[in-house]
């Protein structure tokens, strides 16, 4: 890797960004501009792949390699990409209808492969592109375009989906928290395997304020909790909340009240191999318990590209050939004179 | 072992091997070839297999067939064989019908019983008279005297039985003077990690033997001649197996790995297998979630820089157009292989057709054109899949590959090829230093051939963006511009019509006088070749020409077919290689030969057609 220091601005491609003036997008992708500048993984050995929808724009903005492809797919292009050329660092874009709804095969087995990825999910539950039709994340009864009465049908919870399908790093943020959307996208992209970053984005022609319940600068400390390895599991305006286990399940609790002490409260442990805390403190939805934003699961695994490349060396090692034709003649041969 | 028996010298004879799916037919086809190869045979298979892989024992719908013709000037598998093996009455019924008049039917008569022929549908108890059989029958109890070879072997009665296949390929190898060792050998092979299976297939396979030379009185027999082959090393080979060889050559001659994205599906399967294999050669082989997997990932390693490919059949062909779609668009290097099968939908999955030619070259929303090649053979599959790369990669562009589960599955002796005898592959490449002078932009083309530059991420100085977005001419932006669309469309049009420039011309077989062309295209080559000869011998001189690159045509294709007074295209489907023509070049009478069975032309029905045709108009 170059040592060469980059900024911001080396990642910014010289189009000019189309999305809708103060869509949440648009603070993802400074976010990212900054993140891929800490990181430093330089321009070219970095690759952008996504799918469609707006959030899938986003590659003509970087000034890396891009690939903007076709519906649900992005997964398994950017698959392919990688264990083509595993030198380059991935990145894939995906919302919540690309990434759940058409593409919501390949996220799943892109997950339970480990391929070393990293999978931003724009979720604004929404179709936003098409104008307005319910997504694979909007709650039962949501009112759109395609469900004037309300959904019949219940919603995908992301970090549900990654956890079913054995994932090993799920990190979540808001648009609007762009320090920690900067941190969580590091820490996907230092991760080894398959990183999903859920982050919580606002539509602001078709869903505005969805996540307004999370997101209101009134209630966001008590509705959240900033999670970070090795610390207590802390939140609310002054910290003075935290969270402790309750049986098998979590409580949230005022620290030094009902016998509640520091002590109770619970640090966040990113690398535990076992999901089972990960799982639960992922489902939390900000009404009893905080939602949890930044890095929820970080756990190392095989990935499967190098598993791959792993594979070939071991073969070639124990009986590869050098051509194509010392190995057919090593096989059932007979000749003609 | 022959001199006493009766000998009739042929250049070419024809085996079909039939029973239940579990009867092992495949494997002592198999063998049979192999051995028949190794003392310098031409050889043609045809596996003719059920879609269940276990249907009920002794049923019409679990029949397993594989056909195999051995000698000299052996280009199909025959139309009909001259002796045929079943194991059970299901495999009679199934199969009596392909026997020549004065062949031979061998059967296991302990497979006959009363509830055998009820299970195959027979109504009365004489089976044969039932048929119409007038072949000569030999009724071996191959049952009972597979039992008695194998009484002191210890193994259990269903092992035992199922070496029965083993008595009769015995059996035949004595009926055409093979060479029992070959065939012990390749048993050693197959069972290599079962030793006590291989004493006890090899007992039988020598019980079968000497009990075809002990009942010989009653049987004619065959030697089959060699034919001195050109010079060079030499190895069986099916068109799957080929296929996959053939990428690696490509591989090999562009300098670009191998990646093969792909998903099970018959009778495409072999290929995934094989490269699947071929990791000692460096090559990654993914089996991915689905058939739109399969495309999409090879469309990411295109996109990374490697010589991409999926491998497919009808149906999943059709799942992936959208991604073919994307590599049309984004002007990547894709080979897409479609072994085609009977159809539409799940159709007939282990039968053979030529049905998705249009679903190939128009398959796609929009105007989305692609190259088109079909292999002749099973070993032309090597050739037409190395030249799939080649134009794929030339001409950054999808290329999608035609085989058929005919030619897939059937076998033949194959050359192997020296190393020069394929050319060097040129991709397309742009240097940093060259984009730099020129102000690259990832549209540029080369204005001769119209192909984009191919820019490997990873090298500084190329990064750009590409897209399923309509894009402009000159910058690679995104574009609406509709005369800009449109401009993009006739340029990706005629990138491909320029591949003409960049193939071989079509090749005319040719007879003195003719004024009729018999055309074909893809795997019935061998069958339709052979009707042309058949029909010269018989005096009627018929031309035959034959399409493999479909996609752009052979560009002296209208001046060889206007030489004719009557042209004949003869395809597996109802028309549509004909129409196709016909669009093309309206100004020619075309005459049409079509079959839809899910089997391959037989010789004598082509020949026939093909002279009725001309009576009709003389």
């Amino acid at each position: 890797m170059d040592n060469t220091a980059y900024t911001p601005a080396d990642y910014k491609s010289d189009q000019p960004v189309r999305w809708c003036p103060g869509c949440g997008d648009h603070a993802i992708l400074n976010s990212l501009h900054k993140a891929m500048a800490t990181i430093g993984v330089p321009p070219h050995r970095t690759a952008v792949i996504s799918g469609i929808g707006c959030s899938s724009r986003l590659p003509y903005y970087m000034n890396t390699y891009g690939f903007h492809t076709i519906h649900g797919r992005a997964a398994a292009i950017a698959t392919g990409f990688k264990v083509a050329n595993p030198e380059m660092t991935v990145w894939q874009i995906s919302g919540d209808g690309d990434g759940l709804a058409i593409g919501g095969n390949h996220f799943i087995h892109a997950v339970r492969r480990n391929i070393d990825i990293n999978m931003l999910l724009f979720n604004n539950k929404i179709y936003g592109l098409t104008k307005g039709q319910y997504s694979p994340t909007s709650a039962r009864g949501f009112v759109s375009k395609t469900s004037p009465y309300g959904t019949t049908e219940d919603p995908f919870i992301p970090a549900e989906l990654v956890f079913g399908a054995r994932g090993n790093f799920f990190a979540r943020s808001i648009d609007v928290e762009l320090q920690i959307s900067q941190e969580v996208l590091t820490a996907a992209a230092r991760h080894h395997g398959t990183s999903v970053v859920e982050i919580l984005q606002n539509c602001v022609i078709y869903n505005n304020g969805i996540h307004n319940f999370i997101t209101d600068r009134e209630h966001r400390a008590e509705r959240t909790i900033h999670l970070v390895d090795g610390q207590k599991m802390l939140f609310g305006k002054n910290n003075e909340r935290g969270l402790v286990r309750d049986g098998f399940l979590l409580k949230a609790v005022e620290v030094g009240k009902e016998g509640y002490t520091i002590d109770d409260v619970l640090v966040h442990d990113a690398h535990c191999q076992s999901n089972f805390l990960h799982q639960q403190l992922a489902m939390m939805d900000g009404t009893e318990l905080p939602l949890a934003i930044g890095v929820i699961r970080d756990v190392e695994a095989p990935v499967y590209n190098e598993e791959v490349d792993r594979q070939v060396e071991e073969v070639r090692a124990a009986h590869g050939f050098d051509s194509l034709r010392s190995m057919i003649l090593a096989g059932e041969t007979w000749e003609v004179k | 072992m022959t001199e006493e028996t009766n000998v009739r010298t042929l250049d070419k004879v024809v085996v079909r091997f039939s029973g239940d799916s579990g009867d092992g037919m495949q494997l002592v086809g198999n063998i049979f070839t192999n051995v028949s190869a190794g003392i310098g045979n031409q050889v043609s298979t045809f596996p003719d297999y059920p879609a269940e892989i276990r249907a009920p024992q002794g049923s019409l719908g679990g029949v397993s067939g594989f056909q195999v013709s051995v000698g000299t000037g052996v280009h199909t598998p025959g139309d009909q064989c001259d002796v045929l093996v079943a194991m059970n009455p299901a495999a009679l019924k199934q199969n009596c019908k392909y026997v020549k008049e004065g062949g031979v039917i061998i059967v296991d008569i302990d497979s006959f019983k009363q509830a055998d022929l009820d299970k195959a549908k027979f109504t009365t108890d004489d089976p044969f008279a039932e048929l119409g059989i007038r072949a000569q029958v030999l009724e071996v109890p191959v049952t009972t005297m597979t039992k008695a070879a194998l009484a002191e072997s210890g193994l259990d009665n269903k092992s035992v039985l199922k070496c029965r296949n083993i008595f009769c390929l015995g059996l035949v190898c004595w009926l055409f003077d093979r060479p029992l060792p070959a065939a012990v050998h390749f048993l050693k092979k197959k069972f290599a990690k079962k030793p006590a299976i291989f004493e006890a297939n090899e007992k039988v396979i020598h019980a079968g033997y000497d009990y075809g030379s002990n009942i010989h009185a009653t049987v004619s027999t065959y030697r089959i001649e060699s034919e001195p082959a050109r010079k060079g090393i030499y190895t069986d080979i099916n068109g799957n197996t080929a296929t996959a060889w053939g990428l690696i050559m490509a591989s090999e001659k562009s300098g670009r790995p191998l990646f093969l994205g792909s998903y099970p599906i018959t009778p495409a399967t072999d290929i995934l297998q094989e490269l699947a294999k071929r990791k000692d050669l460096g090559v990654k082989a993914l089996q991915m979630e689905d058939e739109i997997a399969g495309v999409c990932s090879a469309i990411g390693a295109a996109f990374a820089g490697d010589l991409a490919v999926t491998s497919t059949s009808g149906p999943g062909l059709a799942l992936k157009s959208e991604g073919i779609g994307l590599a049309v668009i984004a002007e990547l290097p894709l080979v897409v292989i479609d072994v085609q099968r009977g159809g539409p939908s799940t159709g007939l999955p282990t039968k053979t057709e030529q049905t998705d030619l249009m679903q190939a070259l128009y398959g796609r929303n929009g105007e989305s054109p692609v190259a088109v090649v079909a292999p002749a053979t099973p070993t032309d599959c090597f050739t037409m899949a190395f030249e799939a790369c080649r134009i794929a990669i030339e001409h950054m562009t999808p290329v999608i590959l035609l085989t058929d589960a005919f030619i897939g599955n059937g076998s033949s002796a194959w050359r192997v090829p020296d190393d020069d005898e394929y050319p060097a592959i040129r991709p397309h490449y742009i240097s940093p230093e060259a984009a730099a002078e020129s102000a690259w932009r990832p549209y540029h083309r080369d204005e001769n051939t119209k192909v984009r530059y191919w820019a490997i991420p990873g090298t500084e100085g190329l990064t750009h963006r590409i897209g399923g977005l309509e894009k402009d001419y000159n910058t690679g932006a995104i574009s609406n511009d509709p005369a800009n669309h449109e401009r993009m469309v006739y340029t990706r049009r005629e990138k491909i019509a320029r591949i003409a420039d960049d193939i071989p011309a079509l090749d005319v077989i040719s007879q003195p006088g003719a004024d009729t062309l018999l055309v074909g295209w893809g795997g019935t080559y061998g069958h339709l070749r052979t009707a042309a000869a058949d029909l010269a011998k018989e005096g009627v001189a018929v031309d035959f020409a034959h399409f493999r690159y479909i996609n752009p045509l052979p560009a002296n294709t209208g001046e060889v077919l206007r030489r004719y007074r009557r042209v004949i295209v003869a395809e597996l489907n109802t028309g549509q290689f004909a129409d196709y023509l016909q669009a093309k070049h309206p100004d020619i009478a075309i005459s049409r030969i079509n079959k839809v069975q899910g089997q391959p032309f037989m010789v004598s029905e082509v020949a026939e057609k093909v002279r009725a045709i001309i009576d009709e108009n003389r």
